[in-house]
């Protein structure tokens, strides 16, 4: 197997305490190999250049029979109208969203909180990541803390939020920054256990410097694993975004779903929570993307490319 | 011995650090929104041993309970399904890809809407939101297992049952694992925020109304309680994963050794 090269790498915190996070380090790199394989299913169906083949005709024959099956059971009265209304009232309301200034407005406000929670996580992820990783002492004392903060499900955090920041952005972000940040750091820690001594000790040996080595030799090595943590973060930060949105009424896609279920906008809100898979999908082919172009030297993406 | 203690050090060195900066900024009796520890410990004491311990905390650890057993054999069922018939799997794959890319959060208000608020709405919402991880990656783990392996069990005219007990099972179980421990994450993510959303008991509601009613060490104590309950889930993912996953760590080691 080609993950067997992501997987030989040598684990950072290497005694027995943390074999559990081994297995997890290995099983998560399993499932989320940097790039290939796995669950690429969609953005491979969507890459353009390729024939269209007897697998992705059956994806749409699926699609489409989910649909007929939406239209069919709220008419025929399988399930209740008003709790569920057919697809094509849906779609009319969720194309009439799309003309509407401000849908694109409120999902403007979710992607600015995704975002710049997204963009504090990951620097602050790789910071810390990197100074706990490439200390020895640093390493063994934190190790116990993370164990015990990371688990810690961010939504407890809801009411400090609010209790500090109200009603402002901030608060989203606190809850997005803490859940994505030990993804991120996580994987940096990993990244920065994985480099190897050889090669290491050749560019000491050729003279490079502390930060020349930091840029030649850790920093490639840390790239795939910090990717992978930036994709997993990634779907978590959209899911805190709108948690916030429903619990403490941020402004945006999240809220606006609370609203019309409040008011009894039935076809609204389900035209909204469609409108939210699109956006988890554009999410996740906008990562792909990135971190096929963030590692277009890896081995993994020229391979990619050949096949 | 000496290692040993060493551990030990390492463990509860930073821990104890940070306990200690906390006592010593809060000696003046702490300020509004953080509590002294011995305050805090009191709140915790008085809120989740006494009568909450019936009324809130088992309610939800109950809910918990539930809606994870029932996410992980769902999940696990359906992921096999799935994983064994490439035809089915080609057919909802784009389906699933979707459903998955919907934020879990936003089901809540659906489900309280077809369900009503009780506390079949709140595993209901644990099951929908937190399968997917363990459904995809059982069906990824099915689907990847190997070729020659499955041709030589089909030559011994195992069964469809033998096949799927004696090999495809455990080729897939490390998987699994990695899929049922990110759901119990979402799980309890979801119940905590079905029970902010509308209940009457459960710790979810009672961390938001002691901020509500502002009184903040006991919304402490709640967040407290919330991430010790987040620990235990992940301590006791790690030790089943442990037992269970022994033969595939220990191939791994001999291939790294190799």
């Amino acid at each position: 197997m080609e993950h067997n090269a992501v997987l030989a790498y040598k684990f950072p915190f290497s005694d027995n305490l943390t074999q559990g996070a081994v297995v997890a380090a290995i099983l998560t790199e399993r499932e989320h190999p940097p790039l290939h394989g796995g669950r690429a299913g969609m953005s491979r169906g969507i890459r353009a250049g390729q024939p269209f083949e007897a697998s992705q005709a059956l994806g749409f024959v699926g699609i489409g029979l989910f649909l007929l099956l939406w239209e069919t059971a709220p008419r025929v009265g399988w399930v209740n109208r008003t709790f569920l209304p057919e697809f094509s009232l849906v779609a009319q309301k969720f194309f009439a969203y799309l003309a509407d200034i401000s849908f694109w407005t409120d999902v403007g406000r979710t992607m600015t909180a995704w975002a710049i929670g997204l963009i504090i996580s990951i620097i602050a992820g790789v910071v810390f990541g990197f100074a706990i990783g490439l200390n020895g002492f640093l390493k063994r004392t934190t190790r116990s803390t993370i164990e015990f903060l990371r688990p810690i499900p961010s939504v407890a955090l809801v009411p400090l939020a609010v209790l500090l920041f109200g009603l402002s952005i901030e608060s989203s972000l606190m809850l997005i920054v803490y859940a994505c940040f030990w993804q991120v750091l996580i994987q940096v820690l990993y990244g920065v256990g994985d480099v190897d001594p050889v090669a290491e000790s050749t560019a000491r040996a050729f003279g490079l410097g502390r930060f020349a080595r930091m840029r030649h030799v850790v920093w490639p090595t840390v790239l795939p694993y910090l990717m992978t943590g930036v994709r997993l973060a990634s779907t978590v930060a959209i899911i805190l975004a709108i948690t916030a949105e429903l619990l403490i009424g941020q402004p945006g896609i999240g809220y606006q779903i609370g609203l019309t279920q409040a008011g009894g906008r039935v076809p609204e809100m389900y035209a909204l929570i469609v409108a939210t898979g699109f956006i988890g999908v554009v999410i996740n082919i906008f990562i792909r993307n990135l971190e096929r172009q963030t590692l277009k030297w890896h081995p993994s993406v020229t391979r990619e490319g050949r096949n | 011995m000496a290692k040993q203690l060493a551990n030990i050090g390492f463990f509860i060195g930073l821990p104890a650090v940070l306990l200690f900066l906390w006592w010593a900024a809060t000696l003046d009796g702490g300020s509004f929104y953080v509590p002294t520890p011995s305050r805090l410990g009191d709140a915790f004491a008085s809120v989740w041993l006494g009568d909450r311990f019936v009324t809130d905390l088992l309610p939800s650890l109950a809910r918990l309970t539930i809606g994870l057993v029932l996410t992980i054999v769902a999940g696990i069922l359906l992921g096999f399904l799935i994983g064994s018939y490439s035809w089915l799997r080609k057919t909802l794959e784009p389906l699933l890809d979707f459903f998955r890319a919907i934020p879990p959060p936003v089901l809540i208000p659906v489900l309280q809407l077809v369900i009503g608020i009780n506390d079949q709405m709140r595993i209901f919402a644990i099951v929908f939101g937190a399968i997917w991880p363990v459904l995809l990656n059982t069906v990824d783990g099915v689907r990847s297992a190997d070729q020659v392996l499955n041709e030589t069990s089909r030559t011994f005219h195992l069964s469809r049952w033998q096949r799927i007990v004696y090999f495809i099972g455990p080729s897939a179980s490390p998987q699994i694992m990695t899929g049922v421990r990110q759901s119990l994450s979402i799980g309890l993510i979801l119940l905590v925020i079905s029970e902010m959303f509308g209940a009457s008991d459960g710790i979810g509601f009672t961390v938001i109304l002691f901020q509500r009613s502002f009184k903040i060490p006991e919304m402490w104590s709640g967040i407290l309680m919330l991430g010790l309950i987040g620990i235990a889930l992940s301590t006791l993912t790690k030790i089943v994963e442990g037992r269970v996953l022994r033969w595939y760590h220990g191939l791994k080691e001999v291939q790294h050794a190799s």
